[in-house]
C-alpha cells in the first residue's frame, strides 16, 4: 500500500482532502478523495438539493493558441470549433481512424486562446496527438500549474455571485475570466453532474484558498469521486474508458449531438477529422449497436461487465456503467445493446452472479438536467 | 450465547445453541460505505466454511460474504431487503444477514475474539 501511494500524484488540495477527513484512493495515477466522512449517499444528495465542492484537478488543462488554432483543433474533432463566438463552450470528441473516441472534452474559446479539458487518464496521449497533429499550427501549452474546482448544484449561483457577480451572470456553456476572492480564475458554467454549476480553473498556489472559501460558504460541501459518479451516471453522462473508447463511435454512443451540423455531410467544413468516413456511414445507415440507459426491476445494481440478453437468453450487449442512483432510489444503468433493441421500454436480461434479472431499456437521463440556461 | 467470534473476512458469529448468527464488522460497513442492497443465501442452502453466501453492494461496489462456519442456512435477515441502511446503523444487531445451523462446531474455535479482531481490523485500515 504504501509504495503505492507514494507512487501517486497529488493534486493541489491534497491536505486539504486529509484534513477533511477523506478517504483517499488511487484514480488515473493520482490520489484522490473517494468519499469523505459523511459518505456517498449523502454528498450525492447534497449535490441535488445544495451545492458540491469536487476537486477535478486530475483532470488536464490545455491552452491552443495562435490564429490557426480553431481550424487545426478541427481537424482532430468533428465539432464547429471555428464558428464557436467568444466566451462560449463546447463539448468535443478525439475521434481515431475507425471512427472510435480517443477521448471526450469541452473547448471553450477564450478570446486570445482555446481552453480545453482533457480526462485525467488521456491526458498525457492527449498532449502526444495535439503536438503531433497540430504542433505546427499552433501553439500547445499544458497548463500544469493549474488547479480545477467545481461547485455544483442548484445553490451553486447563489455561492458564487457572492464571491463574483459577474460569475453568476454565465449561462450553460459559457466561460470567462473572473477575479474569485482576488483570485485570477477562468470561470466556465458547465460540469458533470446534470446540475447548474461551474467549474473554476484557479492558479495551484492559491486553489485550497479558495477551496477554503468555497466550503465556507453554508450551502457548499466537499464531494468525493463515488458520488461524482452517481451524479453523472444519473445524469446519463459519458465516464471515458467505460462507456466510450476507442471501440465505440460517437455515433454508437448516441453523441451524435456532438457533431456539429457545420461538419456533417453538407455541411461547410463537412468531415476532415479522423474517421469521418465510419462516422458519416454510420450517421447515415444506423450503427450496429447503441448507447442506452438501463433501468433493472428489483433492487439489485447490475454493474459494469454484466452481459445483456434478449428475452430469448441471446447476447446483444453489456453494461458499461451502473450501480444506484441515489436520487432515482433504484438501480440505474447504461450499456450498449443492438440498434434493434435500443428503443426505450426493450426488456432484457441482465447477467448477474449467473442470474438474468429481468431490465428495461430507459430514456436517459434518468435524472432531468437543470443546466442555466439565462 | 457464545461470544461473538470474527472471521479475518470481516464477518461476525454469535451462537446460541447450535445456530449461529452472521453478519459483518462495524470496520466491513465502515470501508463498504452506504450499503443499498443485499442479496441473501437461500433458506435450506448447506453451505462449508468459506462459501460465498451472500453479497451486499454498496454505492460503489459488490462485495461477497463468506460463510464463516459450515451448516445449513436456517434464516435470513428479510428486513435488509426494504432497509439495507440497516447493515450500516447496526452492524452488530438488526443489520445480521443469516443464521446457520453448525454442522461443524470446532470451526468457532479457528475464529478471533473480539480483541484479536479489533487489532487485526485496525492493521488492515
Amino acid at each position: 500500500m504504501a509504495a503505492t501511494a507514494s507512487d501517486l500524484k497529488q493534486t493541489p488540495l491534497h491536505a486539504l482532502h486529509i484534513a477533511l477527513g477523506a478517504r483517499m484512493v488511487p484514480f488515473a495515477g493520482y490520489a484522490m478523495p473517494v468519499q469523505y466522512p459523511t459518505g456517498i449517499l449523502k454528498e450525492h444528495t447534497h449535490t441535488r438539493t445544495h451545492a458540491g465542492l469536487f476537486d477535478v484537478s486530475h483532470m488536464g488543462q490545455i491552452r491552443l493558441s495562435g490564429p490557426d488554432a480553431a481550424a487545426a483543433l478541427e481537424r482532430l474533432i468533428p465539432a464547429d470549433i471555428v464558428g464557436l463566438a467568444a466566451g462560449r463552450q463546447r463539448y468535443g470528441l478525439f475521434t481515431n481512424d475507425t471512427g472510435g473516441i480517443l477521448d471526450d472534452l469541452m473547448v471553450t474559446n477564450a478570446g486570445d486562446h482555446l481552453f480545453v479539458v482533457v480526462n485525467a487518464a488521456c491526458k498525457d496521449q492527449d498532449v502526444a496527438h495535439l503536438r503531433a497533429h497540430l504542433g505546427s499550427s499552433c501553439t500547445i501549452e499544458v497548463l500544469g500549474d493549474r488547479a480545477l474546482l467545481a461547485v455544483q448544484g442548484p445553490r451553486a449561483a447563489a455561492v458564487m455571485a457572492r464571491l463574483a457577480p459577474e460569475a453568476a451572470k454565465l449561462t450553460f456553456m459559457t466561460g470567462a475570466a473572473v477575479t474569485l476572492d482576488g483570485i485570477a480564475c477562468f470561470v466556465t458554467r458547465s460540469g458533470y453532474t446534470g446540475e447548474d454549476g461551474f467549474e473554476i480553473s484557479v492558479p495551484a498556489t492559491s486553489a485550497e484558498a479558495l477551496a477554503r472559501r468555497l466550503l465556507d460558504q453554508p450551502e457548499v460541501a466537499p464531494i468525493g469521486l463515488g458520488a461524482r459518479d452517481s451524479l453523472r451516471l444519473e445524469a446519463g453522462l459519458c465516464l471515458y474508458g467505460h462507456d466510450i473508447d476507442a471501440t465505440t463511435t460517437p455515433v454508437e454512443a448516441s453523441l451524435s449531438w456532438a457533431l456539429s451540423k457545420v461538419r456533417r455531410p453538407g455541411g461547410a467544413r463537412a468531415g476532415g477529422y479522423p474517421g469521418a468516413a465510419i462516422i458519416e456511414r454510420q450517421l447515415a445507415e444506423g450503427p450496429p449497436r447503441r448507447r442506452v440507459g438501463l433501468r433493472p426491476e428489483g433492487r439489485a445494481p447490475v454493474r459494469e461487465g454484466a452481459e445483456l440478453r434478449d428475452s430469448a437468453g441471446r447476447p446483444v450487449g453489456r453494461v458499461t456503467s451502473g450501480g444506484f442512483g441515489p436520487t432515482v432510489g433504484a438501480p440505474v444503468a447504461m450499456g450498449y445493446v443492438e440498434t434493434s433493441l435500443s428503443a426505450p421500454r426493450t426488456e432484457l436480461q441482465a447477467l448477474v452472479r449467473g442470474k438474468a434479472l429481468p431490465v428495461k431499456v430507459a430514456a436517459l437521463p434518468f435524472v432531468a438536467h437543470r443546466y442555466f440556461r439565462g | 450465547m457464545s461470544e461473538r467470534k470474527y472471521t479475518k473476512d470481516h464477518e461476525w458469529i454469535v451462537v446460541d445453541a447450535d445456530v449461529g448468527t452472521v453478519g459483518i464488522s462495524n470496520h466491513a460497513q465502515e470501508q463498504l460505505g452506504d450499503v443499498v442492497f443485499v442479496e441473501l443465501p437461500e433458506v435450506g442452502r448447506t453451505v462449508a466454511r468459506g462459501d460465498e453466501v451472500a453479497t451486499v453492494e454498496s454505492v460503489k461496489a459488490a462485495s461477497e460474504i463468506y460463510a464463516p462456519v459450515s451448516g445449513e442456512i436456517m434464516a435470513v435477515n428479510d428486513a435488509l431487503g426494504d432497509d439495507p441502511a440497516l447493515v450500516n446503523g447496526d452492524p452488530l444487531g438488526k443489520g445480521w444477514f443469516f443464521k446457520i445451523k453448525l454442522s461443524n462446531p470446532a470451526e468457532l474455535d479457528e475464529l478471533m475474539d473480539e480483541a484479536t479482531y479489533e487489532a487485526y481490523a485496525a492493521g488492515q485500515a
